[in-house]
């Protein structure tokens, strides 16, 4: 629900603002204490992660389940949180689990209920089906996942295709995806969903700046740079258009995150209202080769400096102290 | 339209003209020869809209006339008939299909209306002069390596062609870059050239005009306006649009105070880069120069596949450095050298590294170092 809605609907909340750094910290304590169980970590988000516990028992001389609950105890008394917990034989069931009674859950979805378990859910329990896939189901006369494993798998495909086989797997269970701790971050990105609709390029412009700023923040605390730059954006009936462009050597510059949206950007807004933007970098390396000298641009070594002097004076003085021109408030008209 | 010609004449120019013709076109005329027969000769015009080609080639006008038939396919044909035959053309029922017909074998072509065939006019170009086909051909294949492909800088995807002012001497000067490495050739200033526009040749002009100079011993000449560009040579008239855009400043990143030199045989160098960047990773394809007095280390390491190194005798008295090079375009200078000797100009490991090649003090190298 975009704020403007929330406040519409409620005017007297109050708005807390959030304290990212403060999210980072606790996270990477609590990742801290999920290595201790198991070097199979694979962080999901900054506040979800995969564990997996195969073969830990002897280790851990406890079961998964009894290593998880000393985990959640251990987090609860050393970092102040609570979690959820989903336990299962795979990824899918396991985040499922995980989701089933938060807070301060512990669900445990075994082999042998897995078919029972599922049977009764939508099919929009599987992820990749969405609401217009859901809808199509539905017009077939399904909508539980119950109805897709009384189904043979040749005829799901034949009627639905790829999307079909995928159905029929995970409706029983099945999802050979590996707890993979390296699979790294695919992706940094940051978007923001506006109050009222804007076409307006200059407009479009200025939202995407802040956003660059913080990918770009982003990139230059992990010591990584991305290789190409994606621009998202959403329109009034809610269609989303993404614009990819590589980049001629990889940044973590929101300068260069910014003029390379920008050109993207131009091409899109030509009087269509979008309801939000986003960029976002892929292709993610080590930041030791970023942002090199250009022989093309002679003004790009100028740029790099302005903004390590920015940072700079950000890291000292606060990030409100110091910025750009255009990432300045205009009221709009 | 009615002529006769010989196949080897007509398969040449068709040769000129049909690589300019797009494989795929939306527009089906561009997918076209023009043919046009007039006085005695046939003049043969392929277009993408943006390059224009014109070729001629000598036949026996029967009835003078133009008509535009699909040019891979009348290429084709014409490559495929015996050699020596005499071909004959012949616009046949009613203006509606060409007729071709040589020895034993019989063809028709659809034709499309001459009147749409766009017009490949190039309006007015005011500055006009000569340049000697192998000076072009030294300035086209020191340069052209180094365009770049990126498309959001269009600017790049092209040579820069100006009049360089110098103190000493005037110079035409080709310039291309893509970031990472730059080239800069220049020949003495061609009579007529003093207030050329600096202008941006695009990269297919660029291939056309290099494949179609090959063999050619005179001179070219060179007609230039604001927006674009002309090249006549025997009875070839290549005309393309300019890329619309500014340069950069290419000036500026030419490094002048750099004051480590080396000096390596070019062969003996580029072969050792060749050999080492076996196992750079893919991506990278970085090798590490490691100078000291008198020699140079060429190394590479790969977390997957392993290390690589290579010591050769250099001439270099400078301190101990180490600098990083993508392979690829240590190999790609080195190629374009032409003398035996290769000289680079270093300042420090992440500074722009000059590239001279000995016996050639008219072209220059601009080469962007790597991490490593």
């Amino acid at each position: 629900m975009p704020m403007f809605k929330a406040r519409k609907l409620c005017p007297e909340a109050i708005i807390l603002p959030p304290n990212m750094a403060k999210y980072q910290k606790a996270g990477k304590e609590v990742r801290a204490l999920m290595l201790e169980l198991t070097p199979l970590v694979e962080p999901l988000s900054i506040d979800e992660a995969f564990l997996d516990l195969t073969g830990t028992e002897k280790l851990h001389k406890s079961s998964p389940a009894e290593s998880l609950a000393r985990l959640a105890l251990k987090i609860e008394r050393e970092v102040g949180l609570t979690v959820s917990i989903g336990l299962s034989h795979n990824k899918f069931l396991a985040k499922i689990a995980s989701d089933l009674n938060k807070p301060r859950g512990f669900s445990v979805i075994g082999k042998a209920e897995t078919l029972s378990f599922l049977a009764e859910k939508p099919v929009r329990f599987v992820w990749g089906i969405g609401q217009k896939t859901s809808e199509s189901l539905a017009k077939d006369g399904l909508t539980t996942l119950g109805q897709i494993q009384s189904m043979a798998e040749r005829d799901l495909v034949a009627r639905y295709g790829k999307l079909g086989g995928h159905l029929w797997h995970l409706a029983r269970g099945h999802d050979e995806r590996i707890v993979d701790p390296d699979s790294e971050a695919k992706s940094i990105s940051a978007e923001t969903t506006f109050d009222i609709d804007i076409a307006e390029f200059d407009d479009l412009a200025r939202e995407l700046w802040p956003l660059c700023e913080k990918v770009s923040d982003r990139l230059k605390r992990a010591g990584l740079a991305g290789g190409n730059v994606h621009l998202k954006l959403k329109t009034g009936g809610f269609r989303i258009i993404s614009r990819q462009m590589s980049l001629n050597a990889p940044t973590q510059l929101a300068e260069t995150l910014f003029r390379s949206g920008r050109t993207m950007l131009q091409r899109e807004a030509t009087g269509m209202r979008y309801r939000l933007i986003g960029i976002g970098v892929g292709d993610i390396r080590d930041a030791a080769d970023a942002d090199p000298m250009d022989l093309a641009d002679p003004g790009a070594a100028q740029r790099r400096k302005v903004e390590a002097a920015i940072d700079a004076v950000r890291a000292k003085l606060g990030k409100g102290s110091i910025g750009k021109g255009r990432g300045l408030e205009f009221k709009r008209r | 339209m009615k002529l006769t010609i010989e196949r080897t004449a007509l398969l040449k120019s068709l040769g000129h003209v049909q690589s300019v013709v797009e494989r795929r076109n939306t527009i089906p005329i561009l997918s076209n020869v023009l043919l046009e027969a007039k006085g005695e000769r046939l003049a043969l015009t392929a277009t993408d809209m943006d390059l224009a080609i014109v070729d001629h080639a000598p036949g026996e006008i029967a009835a003078p006339g133009a008509a535009t038939v699909p040019a891979h396919m009348l290429y084709d044909i014409v490559r495929k008939l015996p050699e020596g035959s005499q071909v004959q053309l012949e616009l046949a029922g009613d203006g509606g299909q060409v007729a071709i017909r040589a020895g034993r074998s019989r063809f028709t072509l659809q034709t499309l209306p001459k009147e749409d065939f766009p017009s490949t006019a190039a309006g007015e170009l005011p500055h006009r002069f000569p340049i000697a086909a192998v000076d072009l051909r030294s300035l086209i294949d020191h340069t052209r390596f180094a365009i770049s492909t990126e498309e959001t800088r269009y600017y790049l995807n092209g040579i820069y062609l100006h009049a360089h002012t110098g103190s000493k001497q005037h110079a035409l000067r080709a310039v291309a870059t893509d970031g990472h490495r730059l080239a800069r050739v220049e020949m003495p200033l061609p009579d007529g050239a003093e207030n050329i526009p600096g202008v941006i040749i695009p990269r297919k002009m660029v291939g056309e005009v290099r494949k179609l100079i090959e063999e050619v011993d005179g001179a070219v000449e060179v007609s230039l306006s604001d927006t674009r560009v002309r090249f006549a040579f025997n009875d070839i008239v290549l005309t393309s649009k300019l890329i619309d855009g500014s340069f950069p400043d290419y000036q500026r990143v030419i490094p002048t105070g750099n004051d480590k030199t080396l000096e390596v045989d070019r062969r003996e160098f580029r072969d050792a880069v060749d050999r080492v960047s076996t196992i750079s990773s893919e991506k990278s394809r970085a090798v590490k120069l490691s100078l000291k007095s008198g020699s140079v280390v060429i190394s590479a390491t790969s977390p997957e596949n392993g290390t690589a190194m290579e010591e050769l005798e250099v001439k270099y008295e400078g301190a101990a450095l180490e600098i990083g090079f993508n392979a690829r375009y240590l190999l790609d200078v080195a190629d374009e050298v032409d003398g035996d000797g290769l000289q680079m100009v270093l300042a420090d490991a992440v500074a722009p590294t000059l590239v001279r090649d000995m016996a050639d003090a008219m072209a220059l190298y601009v080469l962007m170092p790597m991490r490593v």
